[in-house]
């Protein structure tokens, strides 16, 4: 039998090799990718990003718990963290915020070194969200790592991005820049406990409703106007909610988990899950396509002659692009 | 509190593996490590230093926090998929909490794993753990650098 056969089966110790051969990018993770695929396909993944220290951990062991006590379906958690860019080790601790979750056969949790990539997932992460598909897990949680402005990968591989915010991050500035807070499907606003929430509230608020302008009624000099939404309201689109959390205690996440399930109904009707399982499919098509084009380019053109060539780039002989030229047409003559 | 310098495995370390050539040094297999601290006692500082130690070494270390039975040591160890499991205690529960750690990782199907122990562990346990199966012991003052050596030669394949 092979690992793939005994993972199906519901081999525990067959998973969790299956995770580290597709983790390193071993041929045998690849055969093992191969043969799950048909059985992929079928998990709500539910992507969870947001800056260090927003609680990001906590959240996720409060939803899966939630949803295990909810209805007992399978949740499988992979959490990534940096590795450092100098020694290429890592440590990898949000385990620690996931003791709730110990000794739970319906769980099963993963932690990643990001191993040098700067989306906020490490590059095998796709492939061990599909193990775990194949493995039967019904929602698959993916913590990314402490994520800025631009990590948004996340929003590429997941049904439904949740965004965590807390309060006394930035002002109202940071709420219209571009990147983070236009992946969210939800926002969710945690240490609501905390001083400051209003602030965080109003700003995330004000941004979002400049994204998808709604009807407003407001007093003006004592009578009632109406601003009526900019386009025509589309009842098809999806207007994120923001949610208020405290993951220490469980505040609000029965009402997150709510948002997610209205999400993924929202995603259902609306046609947009096929739709982004197949961009999700798509970009990774697209990854792995330049990633085969690339060692099939190195296997061709020597080390040898690819350092001529850079050498010439260095004296300033050569432009990049005409390095890239020469090197395609056969290298440096 | 014992003097004690260095580990008494310190003696018949095995020399370091010559490092595997990689293609990059942030791709391909790591060496993956879960620290766990087992039992009652709240002192997690040399956890959390032979962890930084061992993640400058270039491995992938998983650390679990305070307060862990034997069952969830072994069941983060099969999660994980780990090539060593450390264990820290102070509490003076080695001689139960260790002989139970490894039974559950046999359990599990993963033998293969090296356990070492770090903390106050009295000098006439020593021959039982090894005997045991433990890979090494380290008391106060064991330098991190014959900790990485050893899980590395632990671990060379």
């Amino acid at each position: 039998m092979t690992l793939a056969e005994q993972l199906l089966s519901g081999n525990r110790l067959a998973l969790t090799r299956l995770l580290t051969q597709v983790e390193n990018d071993t041929p045998e993770g690849r055969a093992a990718l191969t043969e799950l695929f048909p059985h992929t396909g079928k998990a709500h993944l539910i992507g969870v990003t947001g800056a260090p220290g927003t609680g990001k951990s906590s959240l996720v062991n409060q939803l899966a718990l939630h949803f295990r006590r909810q209805d007992e379906r399978r949740v499988a958690v992979v959490a990534v963290d940096p590795s450092s860019p100098f020694t290429g080790g890592a440590v990898l601790g949000d385990r620690v915020r996931m003791r709730d979750l110990a000794g739970d056969p319906g769980v099963f949790i993963r932690s990643m070194a990001s191993r040098g990539s700067l989306g906020g997932l490490a590059q095998t992460t796709a492939g061990l969200v599909q193990v775990f598909d194949a493995a039967g897990f019904d929602i698959i949680l993916v913590e990314t790592v402490g994520a800025g402005q631009a990590e948004v990968e996340i929003a590429r591989l997941a049904h439904t991005t949740l965004v965590i915010e807390a309060p006394g991050l930035g002002d109202d500035i940071q709420a219209i820049k571009a990147g983070i807070l236009e992946i969210a499907d939800i926002l969710v606003v945690n240490k609501a406990d905390r001083p400051g929430v209003e602030n965080t509230l109003k700003a995330l608020k004000s941004a979002l409703e400049l994204a998808h302008p709604v009807r407003h009624v407001f007093q003006h000099h004592g009578k009632l106007e109406v601003v009526e939404a900019a386009d025509k309201p589309d009842y098809n689109s999806w207007i994120p909610p923001i949610r208020q959390t405290v993951a220490t205690d469980g505040e609000g996440v029965s009402e997150l988990a709510d948002e997610i399930a209205r999400h993924a109904q929202h995603l259902r009707e609306s046609g947009d899950w096929t739709a982004r399982d197949r961009s999700r499919l798509g970009s990774e098509l697209d990854a792995l396509l330049q990633e085969t084009l690339l060692a099939r380019f190195r296997e061709q053109v020597p080390d040898v002659q690819y350092e001529k060539v850079l050498e010439r780039v260095f004296q300033r002989e050569l432009s990049p692009w005409e390095a890239v030229k020469m090197l395609l047409n056969g290298g440096a003559k | 509190m014992s003097e004690r310098k260095t580990s008494p495995e310190q003696g018949d370390a095995l020399p370091a593996p010559e490092p595997q050539a990689q293609v990059s040094p942030l791709k391909g297999r790591r060496i993956r490590v879960l620290v766990a601290k087992p039992g009652l006692d709240g002192h997690d500082r040399g956890a959390k230093v032979v962890a930084r130690a061992l993640r400058d070494a270039g491995m992938e270390v998983i650390y679990t926090g305070l307060r862990q039975t034997p069952e969830m040591v072994a069941e983060a160890a099969l999660q994980e998929d780990v090539d060593v499991v450390g264990l820290s205690i102070l509490s003076g529960a080695h001689m139960a909490l260790v002989p139970r750690v490894l039974e559950l990782l046999k359990a599990n199907g993963q033998e293969q794993v090296k356990v070492f122990i770090g903390g106050i562990i009295p000098d006439e346990d020593l021959p039982r753990l090894k005997e045991l199966g433990v890979a090494g012991i380290y008391g106060p003052g064991a330098s991190t650098e014959d900790i990485i050596q050893q899980v590395k030669a632990a671990t060379a394949v």
